[in-house]
């Protein structure tokens, strides 16, 4: 195996982040950007007639900060092995994901409407089949920090130095495989590998301590070796500065605790365990949603009547 | 005091034959990496961590998250072999499903200690059920070689070969069955001794027994004619239409239990092709136990003779 060479592209062309005026700060154009994005989320959600919200809303901003500001990706890049790599573990929040991405130009954004509907390339878990740029398919919790890391593991053995990102729930810290991956990875000194927790405390039926309690969490992964920050994930230059934190660390993986609120952004969902599922919006929900959102009657018109 | 002997680490084995193997291929697949959760002895991958130690990946005994990673290994270009035992192989199943049949990777996984091959380790140990259960992920090759020399063609064909396969080896020492010449294809049966009057499709342990059941079929004038089908996977349904309708009766035999496995596979591509009566030799839908292995080849009735039998019991169905 030869070592790969060095220069890595940066983000190269235009997206609509890049497209906001000028003399706006970053942490300010993420933060509209995943704003815009919970607003394509539950756009995505209402048409499909199903899927979680809850859980899509809470990670936008740490979705935001990856594709708008942390990766190495780009979108004609799609197949450069010197790419960051990003695995949504937690797939069922694949409408952040979708939206995320349609922003950094990966995919159409009207496309990633179609999420759900039979034919879409846009499944309710992504599929990497359908979209080369999602790196691999997710769906059963678990699997994709597994994936990740292996990812993390097969970069290094080929002595490239592109990083591997992966986004799990809370709830999904509840099985037996993530744990079987934070032992390895930390074994393997895998700091190419940073794991972002979406804590939005709530899982499928309820509360994770009235399911299966996961604290003291910052201290098991602190006990399993790895680098561990805790931050707000909604605020946006906590998350960056997170971000450099793991880039420096050196000799374990890293990971971000990120504390978030279920449903965040939109009142009548934050922090309420029946947003989580596979929900059917109507559209009158829909509509004010997007409007505590902050969406104007023309974005609404354009997002649901497609 | 000496080092007590291991056993099995040695010899004719399948695993042995597939791990030497390994070892000699890795210079030509030189993106080819070895996945072990802490039996490498017993899978015979020990021979590659010694030859080429930076090609050899522990992971512990955590087979969910190996299997997963080796999709990400995969991924970004290596060519990952996932080894373990068979039964343990099903813990991870939902994994190979996945991340690696559903996102189409080329990785692969080679389970040691398949079936009552397995032994004194008794029924927990003994895996019957691995052919059935990754015969039914789309996208998945299943493979069950017979001997050592066909393990070894096999072990190359599968690196050469582009997506995700499941390959049996097997812990006990084997008899040869194969000489110098013999070829193997993904995809292909063949036939190793001719006959007329029955055909006895086998895969693994079972061909060497089946071999032995023809001979003494021939004792009693009935002329039997062999398939070795060490493809589980896609079945060769050509060759399991051409021995229907030259022979008239079936029998398939297996290391495995009598549902799903190549007797599933083998009934499903004759009622598809050539309708024939078929009878199942394999284990019937039970949990092992401990013992030598060809003393439980007896007690559960996949032995030479059992097949011998069906086959005299096949050939009263036979229009």
């Amino acid at each position: 195996m030869t070592a790969l060479p060095h220069a890595i592209p940066k983000n190269g062309p235009a997206n609509d982040i890049a497209e906001i005026e000028l003399g706006v700060s970053l942490e300010a154009q993420l933060a509209e950007a995943a704003r815009r994005a919970r607003m394509h989320c539950l756009a995505a959600i209402f048409h499909a007639g199903s899927g979680h919200p809850g859980g899509a809303l809470s990670c936008a901003d740490m979705l935001a900060c990856l594709y708008g500001a942390e990766m190495n990706v780009w979108p004609s890049g799609a197949d450069d092995p010197l790419r960051d790599r990003f695995v949504l573990s937690k797939g069922h929040a694949a409408p952040a994901l979708y939206a995320a991405a349609a922003q950094a130009g990966f995919c159409d954004p009207k496309e990633a409407l179609t999420l759900r509907k039979l034919g879409s390339k846009f499944q309710g878990h992504p599929h990497v089949l359908d979209l080369p740029w999602v790196e691999t398919s997710t769906g059963s919790l678990g699997q994709g920090f597994s994936v990740a890391l292996g990812m993390a593991l097969g970069l290094k053995l080929q002595k490239n130095d592109a990083r591997v990102y992966t986004l799990l729930g809370d709830g999904e810290l509840q099985e037996g495989e993530v744990w079987e991956a934070a032992m390895a990875a930390a074994h393997h000194r895998l700091d190419n590998l940073c794991v972002l927790i979406d804590y939005n405390k709530l899982q499928s039926d309820a509360a994770n301590d009235s399911i299966m309690k996961l604290e003291p969490l910052a201290a098991k992964w602190s006990a399993f070796g790895w680098a561990v920050t805790e931050i707000d994930g909604h605020d946006v230059e906590a998350i960056l500065s997170a971000f450099r934190n793991a880039a420096v660390t050196t000799g374990a993986p890293s990971v971000i605790i990120a504390h978030t609120i279920k449903g965040k952004g939109v009142p009548m969902m934050e922090n309420v365990p029946a947003w989580h599922g596979s929900v059917k919006m109507t559209r009158e929900q829909t509509v004010d949603a997007l409007t505590a959102l902050g969406a104007s009657a023309g974005e609404i018109e354009d997002l649901l009547n497609v | 005091m000496s080092s007590p002997a291991l056993i099995g680490s040695s010899g004719d084995s399948l695993r042995e034959a597939f791990g030497k193997a390994l070892s000699a291929l890795a210079d030509e697949f030189p993106n080819l990496v070895v996945l072990d959760a802490d039996i490498a002895g017993g899978t015979g991958v020990h021979h590659i961590r010694k030859s080429h130690p930076g090609r050899f990946v522990q992971f512990g005994i955590a087979e969910q998250n190996m299997m997963a990673a080796a999709g990400g290994m995969a991924a970004v270009g290596l060519l990952p072999v996932v080894t373990t035992f068979a039964v343990f192989c099903l813990r991870a199943i939902e994994q190979a499903r996945l991340s690696l049949c559903y996102a189409k990777r080329n990785a692969k996984i080679v389970a040691s200690h398949p079936g009552l091959d397995v032994g004194p380790d008794g029924g927990s140990a003994q895996c019957l059920e691995d052919l059935a259960a990754f015969r039914a992920i789309p996208g998945m090759t299943v493979i069950s070689p017979a001997d050592a020399t066909e393990t070894a063609l096999a072990t190359r064909a599968i690196l050469e070969f582009g997506g995700p396969v499941y390959m049996r080896t097997g812990r006990s020492p084997a008899p040869h069955v194969f000489g110098e010449g013999h070829k193997f294809e993904i995809g292909k049966g063949q036939i190793i001794r001719d006959g007329s009057d029955v055909t006895l499709i086998a895969c693994g342990a079972e061909v060497a027994r089946a071999l032995a059941a023809a001979q003494m079929l021939e004792a009693d004038g009935i002329s039997a004619r062999v398939v070795n089908m060490a493809t589980i996977k896609p079945i060769d349904r050509e060759l399991v239409a051409r021995c229907a309708r030259e022979t008239g009766a079936i029998v398939t035999a297996e290391d495995h239990n009598i549902h799903g496995g190549l007797g599933g596979a083998v009934a499903e591509a004759l009622a598809a092709t050539v309708p024939a009566p078929i009878e199942f030799v394999g284990v019937a839908d039970s949990f092992g136990s401990s013992g030598e292995p060809e003393e439980l080849a007896y007690a559960y009735e996949i032995a030479a003779p059992f097949i011998a039998a069906a086959a005299r019991k096949v050939l009263k169905r036979k229009k």
